[in-house]
């Protein structure tokens, strides 16, 4: 099993990058800080009177917007300035490897950011007795939509060297990916365009596919459409790299 | 073991290697030569597996770079151009990696970087992190991963750049050593490395190859090859110039040095690779009284070749002349 044993390595790599530096935890107090700023003060929490975590949910998109690609633009692009690329790829490992090793690796950051906000489940448990199946939903929902986000900073981290243009690119292909299937653009659409193209338009959403795990609704569509963001992001990221070496 | 076919490699319309074909086996140590943007580190690079070629065939102990590249992959040893390393690591995790990605594991493991870690003289800084390392550490940090596995083949693209005179010793030393051994392909722009390191050297230039031998053979098509300097005590230059341009052999003599009362001269055959040239002088020396500080037939001068070789048609005339 010398692939996984690759895989194993990098990810190992990754996620020791992560944590040696400052940004790791960085980004783990801010996202925290927001979640409960957004939760709490924002999304009304107490106010709301319900055993639910609907106002922490909703913000993930949005937070995760400017968070995940702040996480991701460095996968490629510190590898192609510090000139490891070359190190890394002459190494017996393939592209796939490397490509799903780092991918994982920010993965299980990412998913470690979102075990922290344990608190909040704590919290609501504490004040009445929510529907706690609803609320896995709502977990598996917002790491397969962190997965989305990140796939896409993984691709545009690979286009470039610079992760200012890489994170700017990827906040910008992730807010379509919102703003295709938010309520206001959707309605905003329908005055002039046919139902068809609407729905077709907000099918590329994630809004649309991330409604569904809110409402503690696991539909294999929903699972199969974020997979098909994360796996489509990975494959152009490897055609990327792939055609940068062509020359 | 490295087995190059026909390499061509094309950049939009520039062909940064154009045609390049060599091989190399087991024990020997190639020198790559060549002016910035020859065309080395491509090459390199193309071997190594990091750039597709355009055109050719790249084989490393038998399996094709393009169709097998992990059986290739695992044979060599890759030291990239500026020595590359991950800065947020330290000496002995980063090489810990590269170990994992070589398969290493266990006492193995820690017997490679050990070993490596010795032969690399880096066992002042192993638990510092890459980017507080000094350019001769950072470079020798990389070497030490390329040579962890103990690799049949080597490519090591300026293996001695950033290193002081005593460490360029060392890697050269370290160089030579492996290549009892091993199949080992370096570049570099120090012409002197070529002739203490290489079994063989590879003048490229344009991407093409201009010049291929041993290092021996390569002076000996320099200009100085097989011309005869001699200093003598007590006379004039002019003297001494006169006297030996009339030594049967002999195509001309250059004054090299004309302080007073302490001649040198150089004195040019006729036809390339005369043995006689040196007897002759001698003879004179002997029949003149001269007192005879030196008499040397010159190897030729690897500078000299690189030179005519690789500086561009027009700038030759005038660095030829620049030289006399």
């Amino acid at each position: 099993m010398t692939a996984w044993n690759n895989v194993r390595a990098i990810m190992k790599r990754e996620l020791a990058g992560y944590f040696t530096s400052p940004v790791a935890y960085v980004f783990l107090v801010i996202f925290l800080l927001l979640t409960g700023f957004f939760t709490f003060t924002v999304g009304n929490f107490f106010e709301r009177g319900e055993a639910s975590l609907v106002s922490f949910f909703t913000w993930h998109p949005w937070l995760f917007l400017f968070l995940v690609p702040a996480v991701g633009m460095r996968l490629w692009s510190e590898e192609r300035r510090l000139g490891t690329l070359e190190l890394l790829l002459t190494m017996p490992v393939t592209s796939w490897q490397a490509i799903t090793a780092k991918f994982l690796a920010s993965w299980v950051f990412l998913a470690l950011a979102l075990a922290l906000t344990f608190p909040v489940v704590i919290t609501v448990n504490v004040l009445g007795s929510p529907d706690n199946g609803v609320i896995a939903a709502g977990y598996v929902g917002s790491l397969l939509l962190a997965g989305s986000y990140l796939a896409v900073s993984c691709m545009t981290s690979a286009m470039t060297r610079n992760q200012v243009i890489s994170f700017i690119v990827s906040v910008m292909i992730c807010l379509f990916l919102i703003l295709a299937g938010f309520t206001p653009v959707t309605d905003l659409l329908t005055k002039w365009a046919s139902p068809w193209f609407v729905s077709v338009v907000a099918a590329f959403s994630v809004m649309t596919h991330y409604e569904g795990f809110q409402r503690g609704v696991i539909d294999l569509r929903d699972i199969i459409f974020f997979a098909s963001i994360i796996v489509f992001a990975l494959f152009a990221t490897s055609v990327i790299i792939r055609s940068q070496r062509a020359g | 073991m490295i087995r190059v076919e026909n390499l061509v490699k094309a950049f939009g319309p520039k062909r940064a290697v154009d045609d390049i074909s060599f091989a190399v086996e087991r024990g020997e140590v190639l020198g790559f030569l060549g002016p910035n943007g020859a065309g080395k580190s491509t090459t390199m690079r193309i071997i190594t597996g990091f750039y597709p070629p355009t055109a050719g065939r790249v084989s490393v102990g038998g399996h094709d770079i393009v169709d097998a590249p992990l059986p290739a992959k695992r044979l060599m040893g890759y030291l990239p151009e500026n020595a590359p390393g991950y800065a947020d690591m330290t000496v002995h995790g980063f090489l810990g990696f590269v170990a994992d990605l070589r398969g290493l594991t266990g006492a193995a493991k820690k017997k490679a970087i050990d070993r490596a870690v010795e032969t690399c003289f880096l066992e002042g800084v192993v638990h510092q992190t890459v980017d507080t390392l000094s350019k001769g550490y950072k470079h020798r940090t990389c070497l030490a991963q390329s040579i962890l596995h103990d690799p049949d083949v080597l490519i090591l693209d300026e293996p001695t750049d950033g290193l002081d005179p005593n460490q360029k010793h060392e890697v050269r030393g370290l160089i030579k050593r492996m290549g009892a051994n091993k199949a080992i392909v370096f570049s570099t722009h120090i012409l002197e490395e070529v002739e203490l390191a290489c079994t063989r050297v590879i003048i490229i230039d344009r991407g093409r190859i201009v010049a291929s031998g041993t290092p021996a053979e390569l002076k000996a098509r320099g200009e100085t090859a097989g011309a005869v300097r001699l200093a003598v005590r007590g006379r004039s230059a002019d003297e001494v110039a006169a006297a030996a341009g009339a030594v049967a052999g002999a195509a001309r003599v250059e004054k090299l040095g004309a302080d007073t009362g302490h001649a040198t001269v150089r004195v040019y055959p006729k036809t390339r690779g005369d043995a006689t040239l040196a007897g002759a002088v001698t003879e004179l020396a002997r029949a003149q009284g001269w007192q005879v500080d030196e008499l040397v037939t010159e190897e030729g001068r690897m500078d000299d070749v690189f030179r005519a070789i690789t500086l561009p048609d027009t700038v030759r005339g005038a660095a030829g002349k620049e030289a006399r």
